[in-house]
């Protein structure tokens, strides 16, 4: 049986690597998956919670995650979408009209 | 022993396609290395006997959200996309910051410890199946925050038509 700290530092690896997507890159979009990668580390981390606990708990929750993975998604790239026409850019650093 | 190898062939490729989907030039690659990286995903899930999961991982992620991203990268300008610096100017600031969190996760997890054991045995998991005890589970003591979850889908919807839609028709009309 593998031990659960395995699957929590790998779980602590990728939200690492979806930190640091999200901290450098400057496309929008790129930025959004960096979150995407983020909540799988949480999914993981769950699950593997949940099957060393004897639990459903955890796999009920990643469900709800899921779900709210799906939404932000949706919102997000909407929002994208509505950015890339209102200024013909989805850089981070090129969105600055509203600095004091 | 099959277990550990296919652990290992699992995390090291989550953490390498995560790492390239991170620095790669072009996002279409990213998102495809973010495609690999999920199969992997539901692979752990397998193994650790969370098939219902690794399915809705299979279908929901890399199925639709994932076509999503690809969507919206091609509504997008890609060409001059390539040519770009893709980093910020600050990008080594978030190098550190992120290797710090990462470091820090893992010192930590010494001092995790198991809370009390759940309702849910493996026999009585298998003896009932997977997606039957979720059910069991998510409609009995989890009702209300599934039907939260319903309403966040349904503002998700109503937001999505709001912010994609575009009034070019109306205003030529106007014009």
């Amino acid at each position: 049986m593998i031990p659960l700290s395995w699957y929590m530092s790998l779980a602590a690896i990728l939200f690492a690597i979806g930190v640091c997507g999200f901290l450098t890159r400057r496309n929008l979009i790129m930025m959004f998956l960096s979150i995407e990668l983020m909540l799988n580390a949480v999914n993981l981390n769950m699950v593997a919670i949940s099957h060393y606990l004897e639990s459903m708990r955890g796999q009920v929750f990643t469900f709800f995650i899921i779900t709210v993975a799906a939404a932000e998604a949706a919102i997000g790239l909407g929002i994208a979408i509505t950015l890339y026409r209102s200024r013909k850019t989805v850089h981070v650093d090129e969105v600055n009209q509203l600095k004091g | 022993m099959f277990t550990y190898l296919f652990f290992l062939y699992c995390a090291v490729m989550i953490v390498g396609t995560g790492l390239l989907a991170v620095t790669m030039r072009n996002p279409v690659h990213s998102v495809l290395m973010v495609l690999i990286l999920f199969f992997h995903m539901a692979g752990l899930y397998l193994i650790l006997g969370a098939e219902f999961i690794a399915a809705v991982q299979i279908i929901v992620y890399a199925g639709a959200i994932l076509v999503l991203y690809l969507f919206v990268l091609f509504l997008v300008s890609l060409r001059d996309e390539v040519k770009m610096d893709r980093f910020v100017t600050s990008a080594w600031l978030g190098r550190i910051i992120s290797v710090g969190i990462g470091v820090s996760l893992i010192a930590m997890l010494p001092a995790f410890i198991l809370g009390q054991k759940g309702h849910w045995p493996m026999d009585a998991v298998i003896k009932a199946t997977n997606t039957k005890a979720l059910g069991i589970e998510m409609y009995t003591t989890y009702i209300f925050p599934f039907e939260i979850a319903g309403l966040i889908l349904l503002i998700a919807v109503i937001g999505g038509l709001v912010l994609a839609r575009h009034d070019t028709p109306t205003t030529i009309e106007k014009s």
